[in-house]
């Protein structure tokens, strides 16, 4: 094999369409006869529907059908993809979330009523007129308050609120014995702010039913087509899977907010087959703020206990999480088993325990963010870690050097076994805080701080070291913790008869650069132009089965898929070059694009051997025609990518006013196919990562209602609030998967956020700040430095 | 009502409802879907096009207001098969990810390069204020319109 695009910068080859705005979102398509969906949305947090009457709606212009829950009352809710189970094994509670509301709404945005109309305006004219008559409940949309007796109970047939409690490490009693044997311990309590996640191409959807193949399909802003066919049809609709078609084409962003099944694509399936005509609904940006789950929205207690040599002896943490009113499809699993078992991070912590508990509130779900679990779990550990050094005068960079688990091949030296269940593949952390330190100029650093202390600017620093578990998931492993799917992907390899490559994987491209880094491996191991193979994606017709996109799988899982099937086109493609060149097919090597006879030049084409496979008149009895070869690759671990984030900020120690100087990133996420596209990933995680830090954080108010429902209210992170950022990698490839890789996606948006907070903390230590909240907006550190 | 307008070198009569916003009418209407809608409070840039060679958010305009009036969508920038500079700048610095935002950040650079050809990278970072990206970072973004601005002086 040569590695003419493997590891190379290779200009992407799907920025064409989007540079020339020929890019086809949902939205972008039309189709003939379309009517077009507008949802009425509950403006309480928690109602009870007394009558609802849409006769004058109905009336109106334009309408073609208004729909209220009590039309879908037959009907399965979406369901929860990942089961959990208390503590004391009982399984979780798990309330109907149906397509419309029928008697109680639960959160603001809880759907209402579905209006169908000839033209987007008629369709909300009409919704204007639909008369509720409401009782208003009492609402509670914090998860401590929810726990507490006499809170508002979300779901009658759960009095108390919990969805489940859980727990994982070592028992309660050894992590309790090994605190009380520290000689300091650092205690913090956290809030991990509720985040919208806001990719900037809101959802969309279009249902279309065709009465004569009786066939429907989906046209979905979706991270993964064929999940959303899989819930659709077996979970909620009952329609037969052959028959539903789900295409996801080019989506703007996802961030895990595009993962879950929405009520809304089965709302525009049933709503198209009823009525015999294409329904499109999408959303708009202050519906998406209701109606897209959120994410994060922790509130711990955590303790850090270290001996007096400053290494760790144990942790100890209680979480309460909010998943807001109804489970969505992923909202289980990551509390816990993409939060929990994290807590190892970097360290040879002996002792660890976490006791979740898992709430419902009147909220709009919250489910997987950029991250998903693994920001919460870092911030825990890396804010413990950075204040615990404070505390003891201790350097946080020699704290994090003592307690690093030492270097590792996952090859010739087996994999760490953590006390949180997981066993990391490989890793050797203590040279990307070494990077991250030379790029700082850290001794530099010191005297510039001193300087500053001087006037009202001031500096600090922040030091972040992360892992997370990635490549989601092997899917033995994830059934036995509940998961209600396996977590494989596939991937088809057509060689076309000139020896031309279309390549169908399951993964699902919205941003990552799929179209560029899976043909860059697949023109490599066949050593063809990069021109000569086509990715395809995203349409359940065309791609044969898909797990999607999220978790920082796509190369990891999706790309070993293709790569399996590489091999056995290569295998089967030296039976042909065999058979024509009168050889043993072990006399044979591949190299670029052609099979050599070892040690002569009789070689035969890969294009000549693709043409025979297709017109097998000189050809090897006994096999088949055609080159074209299907393979499931189900991962046997997660993959573990880890790095460093370091920020400098200034401090505006009269405003509190934060600024970002420097925000230096070293990450080891494996080998590496696209340096570019990496770094580009790194950069979006890192600013995602800095406006949970600083800027961004959902707000309900005391009724339930969404304070912050719009761009003029979310503060989103815009150009002028980040540096050029500094990144760098190291690399130590996953010894588990064929290309070495680890995954990148969500790095940038794990390490960053306590680095930013580290920061501030440091900027302000002299001064005695000890607690800082996110986002650590102006006032927030004002009152923190002035303790108002 | 009627309306003439021209848009990407052509002329058009047309008769539009008056509360149509002009984002809709070049997306649902002409088919110019390159203009994108990502939010309703004239705050992400995503729909920015050209109204008389200044840029514009599509979303806050009616349609009606272009009457008379020259609009340049991301599709009329490109001269033939020739890439404006700030096209080429975005795919050779990677300036997009997803590519939802880019038309409007192009049409944004655009009018910010016309008023001011060499920009400090603070200026542009400003000159962005009004568009959302939510997965660069913004950072190859500002390298995307530097890479255009060093070639404009060139050319």
């Amino acid at each position: 094999m040569s590695n003419k695009y493997i590891g190379q910068s290779i200009k992407r080859v799907e920025d064409k369409r989007f540079i020339t705005g020929k890019g086809r979102y949902t939205d972008d398509i039309q189709l003939p006869g379309m009517l077009y969906a507008h949802i009425l949305r509950s403006p309480y947090a928690h109602a009870r529907i007394i009558s609802i009457d849409t006769t004058a709606a109905s009336k109106m212009k334009g309408v073609v059908k208004i729909y209220t829950g009590k039309d879908y009352e037959a009907v399965n809710g979406v369901p929860c993809g990942w089961q959990v189970n208390f503590k004391d094994g009982t399984t979780m509670r798990e309330p109907k979330h149906p397509l419309l509301v029928t008697d109680i709404a639960r959160h603001v945005g809880d759907g209402i009523a579905l209006v169908v109309a000839t033209d987007k305006y008629l369709a909300c004219d009409a919704a204007e007129e639909i008369k509720i008559n409401w009782e208003v409940l009492p609402s509670v949309t914090n998860a401590m308050e929810a726990m507490k007796p006499g809170a508002p109970i979300v779901h009658a047939e759960y009095a108390d609120n919990r969805a489940f409690d859980w727990q994982i490490g070592n028992p309660k009693e050894e992590v309790d014995a090994a605190m009380a044997s520290a000689h300091h311990i650092t205690k913090l309590d956290f809030v991990n702010n509720r985040l919208a996640p806001n990719a900037i191409e809101p959802r969309s959807y279009i249902g279309h039913y065709d009465p004569v193949y009786e066939k429907y399909t989906l046209y979905t802003s979706t991270q993964n087509p064929h999940l959303i066919r899989l819930l659709m049809c077996a979970f909620v609709l009952g329609i037969p899977e052959h028959k539903v078609r789900v295409v996801g084409p080019d989506v703007g962003g996802g961030f895990g907010s595009k993962i879950y099944h929405y009520t809304e694509e089965a709302l525009v399936t049933l709503a198209a087959k009823d009525l015999g005509k294409p329904v499109k609904w999408t959303s708009d940006r202050s519906e998406a703020f209701l109606s897209d789950a959120h994410g994060r929205d922790h509130i711990s207690t955590a303790e850090m206990g270290f001996d007096k040599n400053g290494l760790i002896v144990g942790l100890r943490i209680k979480t309460f999480a909010n998943l807001g009113a109804y489970l969505s499809t992923f909202s289980t699993c990551v509390p816990t088993y993409l939060h929990g078992t994290l807590l190892q991070g970097l360290y040879t912590t002996p002792k660890i325990h976490l006791d979740m508990t898992c709430v419902f509130t009147n909220t709009v779900a919250v489910d997987a963010y950029r991250g998903a679990g693994r920001p919460e779990a870092t911030y825990l550990l890396e804010r413990l870690i950075e204040v615990g050094a404070h505390e003891m005068g201790i350097d946080p960079t020699d704290l994090r050097f003592k307690n690093f688990i030492p270097p590792f091949d996952g090859v010739t030296q087996p994999g760490y076994q953590t006390q949180v269940a997981l066993q990391y593949d490989s890793g050797n952390y203590a040279p990307v805080l070494q990077r991250g330190m030379e790029m700082l100029g850290y001794e530099n650093f010191k005297k510039e701080q001193a300087e500053s202390r001087k006037t009202n600017k001031l500096l600090g620093v922040g030091f972040s070291t992360y892992i997370e578990a990635c490549g989601i998931a092997p899917s033995a492993v994830v059934g036995s913790l509940g998961a209600r799917a396996g977590l494989f992907e596939s991937a088809q390899v057509r060689v076309q008869p000139t020896g031309k490559v279309s390549v169908f994987t399951g993964s699902h491209s919205h941003g990552q650069g799929h179209e560029t880094t899976f043909a860059q491996v697949v023109a490599d191991k066949l050593g063809i132009p990069l021109a000569d193979v086509d990715i395809v994606h995203g349409d359940s017709d065309t791609v044969a089965f898909g797990m999607g996109t999220y978790g920082s799988r796509s190369l990891a899982v999706g790309g070993s898929a293709i790569v399996k099937s590489i091999e056995k086109v290569l295998e089967k493609g030296a039976k042909i070059a065999a058979h024509k060149l009168e050889c043993l097919v072990d006399d044979l090597e591949y190299a670029e694009g052609k099979w050599t006879i070892k040690g002569t030049d009789k070689s035969i084409s890969f294009a000549d051997v693709s043409l025979t496979a297709y017109v097998p008149h000189v050809y090897p009895p006994n096999l088949e025609p055609g080159l074209d070869f299907s393979s499931f690759y189900d991962p046997t671990n997660f993959t573990y990518p880890f790095g460093c984030h370091i920020c400098v900020v200034e401090v505006d120690a009269d405003t509190g006013k934060v600024t970002i100087k420097r925000m230096i990133a070293v990450d080891d996420v494996g080998n590496v196919i696209n340096p570019m596209i990496v770094d580009g990933q790194i950069h979006g995680g890192l600013a995602q990562g800095i406006g949970q830090a600083l800027l961004e954080g959902v707000n309900y108010d005391s009724d339930g209602a969404l304070q912050n429902g719009s761009y003029m209210d979310y503060a989103m992170p815009r150009a002028d609030d980040f540096p050029m950022f500094e990144t760098d990698r190291k690399t130590t490839p996953c010894p588990h998967n064929p290309l070495g890789v680890k995954g990148a996606g969500e790095a940038g948006a794990i390490g960053s956020t306590p680095a930013v907070v580290n920061a501030v903390m440091n900027a302000l230590w002299h001064k005695g700040v000890r607690d800082l909240s996110m986002p650590m907006t102006p006032e927030s550190v004002w009152r923190a430095m002035n303790k108002k | 009502m009627q309306i003439k307008l021209n848009v990407n070198g052509q002329s058009i009569e047309d008769f539009v409802e008056p509360r149509m916003l002009l984002v809709h009418y070049l997306r649902d209407i002409l088919g110019y879907t390159g203009a994108h809608v990502g939010c309703d409070t004239t705050s992400c840039g995503s729909c920015t096009v050209h109204l008389n060679g200044h840029a514009v958010k599509s979303c806050n305009l009616l349609a009606v207001q272009a009457n008379g009036k020259s609009i340049t969508t991301i599709e009329g920038l490109a001269i033939g098969d020739q890439l404006h500079p700030l096209q080429e700048g975005f795919k050779e610095c990677h300036g997009l990810q997803c590519g939802f935002c880019t038309p409007g950040m192009i049409m944004t650079a655009a009018d910010l390069l016309e008023n001011n050809p060499k920009p400090t990278e603070q200026e542009i970072r400003e000159g962005l204020e009004g568009n959302f990206c939510r997965c660069t970072g913004y950072h190859n973004i500002v390298k995307a319109i530097q890479y255009a601005s060093e070639k404009m002086a060139l050319a």
